[in-house]
């Protein structure tokens, strides 16, 4: 059985400004063997956030990476914005203007400083420097990173390289952000403080947050938390 | 900005693999200039000896190499005679060896050839040329390492010739030759009654078409050349060129592995990097580029240095006494930019492995990738 997991509020008004869906998506690796995910269904509304909770395997990951076109399904349909993520012409519109990522590790490059790994998202899209920088500026501020521009990621602390990682996702101006474990290398205290700073910004930016996540303290804070179980998002949990 | 950066950042990053394709690219690009400038400077030197005050050479149609182009007496004779030449100088090419000196170039030539006529003469007297069978005129070099002087009596080959004089000429075959009289030479090489080639100064220039085709239809088995033409389309200078670019490819070719090995090692240790730049929206066009960016880098670093080292390599070579007057130094710009060119095509040609398999990584396979 797959539910048909919706965004909060059921009114027309509310699935017109639907994001990102997943109509019956099933995948499979090893030719079938492992089935990883099978039916599942989501939508999920602009500056909406949802967290996915599940026991490691259950397909968190790969449904992140499927609405980020990183990887397709064998059946079924993801969309962002009504436009079928996995057409090779939408994929690099859709990773430069549309959706940002924040992985577990901050997947920095080492050797450039904070402002290059961040302005490498512009580099990409085509962004001239100096609109690029401005972003860079804003996000740098919100984040407390101001003083760190210049600063290579090997003289970061842990919190500082995900707050990094955070805003190179966003700086595109991404309409969905896909977060993948983004604390789990964290403490608690600064996993603590880069999810409230996490929050603080998609609220501000009106962006979707969709994060897959163990833990539940945090998932909870979000508006809807969503159970994975076997490939399958159960029921709702109302946060 | 950043693009270049991460191009350079990637280089760094692997300081020595990148110092060792650079070097295996310049020591390629100093083989190849070297190898290519001697035998240009070789082939522009026999070309001068050919047109010492010349602008015609005849020789023997269809034979491979002067040396064996056999000439009639009686050609030269004729042709000195038509109005349209201004001199007609049979000239005589030999080889012999003396003690110690495998190779030593000899020429048989009249009196009132240019060579002899004008050389600068160190020592001796310009008419005493060809008044004796055994005279011979020794060019600087070749008096140097026959450590012989004026009125000495040298060993060339199986006979004994007399020094007369000593000339010095810029040209390195010439300086390290030995002029005979025409008669001693065609008998010395029993070539009796025949020269090598015909060097031809005419009155007037415009005359050089038809005296063409007088040769052709007065001398139906010999061939007059203008001295640019005869350089283009003289088989041995064309093998010589060949072997030259052939032996300096094949250098370049060993470079441009270094450069793909270099590219390979830096892509296989960077997949999950790449996969984030994928993920950041890099196509795989930018990713490509970032790719064959590194390898042209590379690429150009090495070709600069080869063509510096070669340079000196040149230089040095000229200083050898040995080598003394056959090295020309004077590096031809079209061919520096050739062999920049090549450089950079053979590192492009190594990026492309690299690149095509770049395209191939599945980001969400690299992410995974530790």
């Amino acid at each position: 059985m797959s539910l048909t997991t919706r965004a909060a509020n059921h009114d027309p008004a509310s699935q017109a400004r639907i994001v990102l869906r997943a109509e019956d998506v099933w995948k499979s690796y090893d030719d079938g063997a492992i089935v990883v995910l099978k039916g599942v269904n989501l939508e999920a509304a602009k500056g909406e956030t949802v967290a996915l909770c599940g026991p490691s395997g259950c397909g968190k990951s790969t449904l992140l990476h499927l609405f980020g076109g990183l990887d397709s399904p064998d059946r079924g349909r993801v969309s962002v914005n009504g436009v079928e993520v996995n057409r090779h012409r939408n994929l690099l519109r859709l990773l430069r203007h549309e959706i940002g990522f924040v992985f577990q590790l901050h997947n920095l490059i080492p050797d450039l400083t904070l402002e290059e790994n961040c302005l490498i998202p512009t580099v990409a899209a085509g962004i001239d420097r100096r609109t690029g920088q401005a972003r860079l500026h804003q996000l740098a501020e919100r984040t407390g990173l101001t003083e760190r521009l210049g600063h290579r990621i090997q003289k970061l602390s842990g919190g500082e390289r995900q707050r990094t990682a955070l805003c190179r996702a966003l700086m595109n101006r991404p309409k969905i952000l896909l977060a993948d474990e983004p604390t789990g290398s964290l403490d608690e205290h600064t996993s603590g403080a880069v999810f409230e700073l996490l929050l603080e910004i998609v609220a501000t930016e009106g962006v979707t947050l969709v994060m897959a996540t163990h833990d539940r303290s945090l998932a909870r804070r979000c508006n809807r938390l969503l159970e994975m179980h076997d490939g399958r998002i159960h029921e709702p949990v109302s946060a | 900005m950043i693009f270049l950066k991460l191009i350079v950042t990637n280089l760094r990053r692997h300081r020595i693999r990148s110092l060792i394709s650079i070097a295996g690219i310049a020591f390629s690009v100093a083989a190849m200039l070297t190898v290519v400038t001697i035998l240009q400077g070789a082939i522009g030197m026999f070309s001068g000896i050919l047109s010492s005050d010349s602008e015609i050479i005849v020789f023997e149609r269809n034979v491979s190499d002067l040396f064996f182009s056999n000439v009639p007496a009686a050609a030269a004779e004729e042709i000195s005679g038509w109005p349209m030449v201004a001199h007609a100088d049979p000239v005589l090419f030999g080889i012999v060896s003396s003690a110690d000196h495998p190779i030593i170039t000899c020429f048989g030539v009249t009196p009132a050839d240019a060579r002899i006529r004008k050389a600068i003469w160190l020592t001796g007297d310009r008419l005493a040329f060809a008044q004796h069978a055994d005279d011979v005129v020794l060019g600087q070099r070749a008096a140097e390492f026959l450590s012989a002087k004026l009125d000495d009596h040298v060993p060339i080959g199986h006979g004994v010739f007399h020094v007369i004089g000593i000339l010095k000429t810029a040209n390195g075959f010439e300086d390290g030759g030995v002029f005979m009289p025409l008669s001693s030479a065609q008998s010395f090489f029993h070539k009796e009654g025949v020269s090598s080639v015909i060097t031809i100064k005419l009155r007037n220039k415009d005359d050089t078409a038809s005296f063409k085709t007088k040769i052709k239809a007065k001398f139906a088995n010999l061939i007059g050349l203008e001295d640019a033409e005869f350089t283009r389309s003289y088989s041995q200078f064309k093998i010589l060129k060949a072997t030259a670019w052939a032996v300096g490819g094949c250098g370049l070719a060993l470079g441009g592995l270094g450069v793909a090995n270099t590219m390979i090692m830096s892509v296989f240790t960077r997949i999950r990097e790449i996969a984030i730049l994928r993920v950041c929206g890099f196509s795989h066009l930018q990713i490509g580029a970032m790719i064959f960016g590194e390898s042209a880098v590379v690429s150009l670093l090495g070709a600069v240095l080869g063509l510096l080292t070669g340079t000196c390599l040149l230089y040095a070579l000229k200083l050898v006494p040995a080598l003394h007057g056959y090295v020309d130094v004077t590096i031809q710009p079209v061919v520096m930019l050739i062999v920049i060119l090549l450089a950079l095509i053979t590192g492009i040609a190594g990026a492309l492995y690299p690149a095509a398999y770049v395209t191939r990584i599945q980001a969400v396979e690299a992410l995974r990738f530790e």
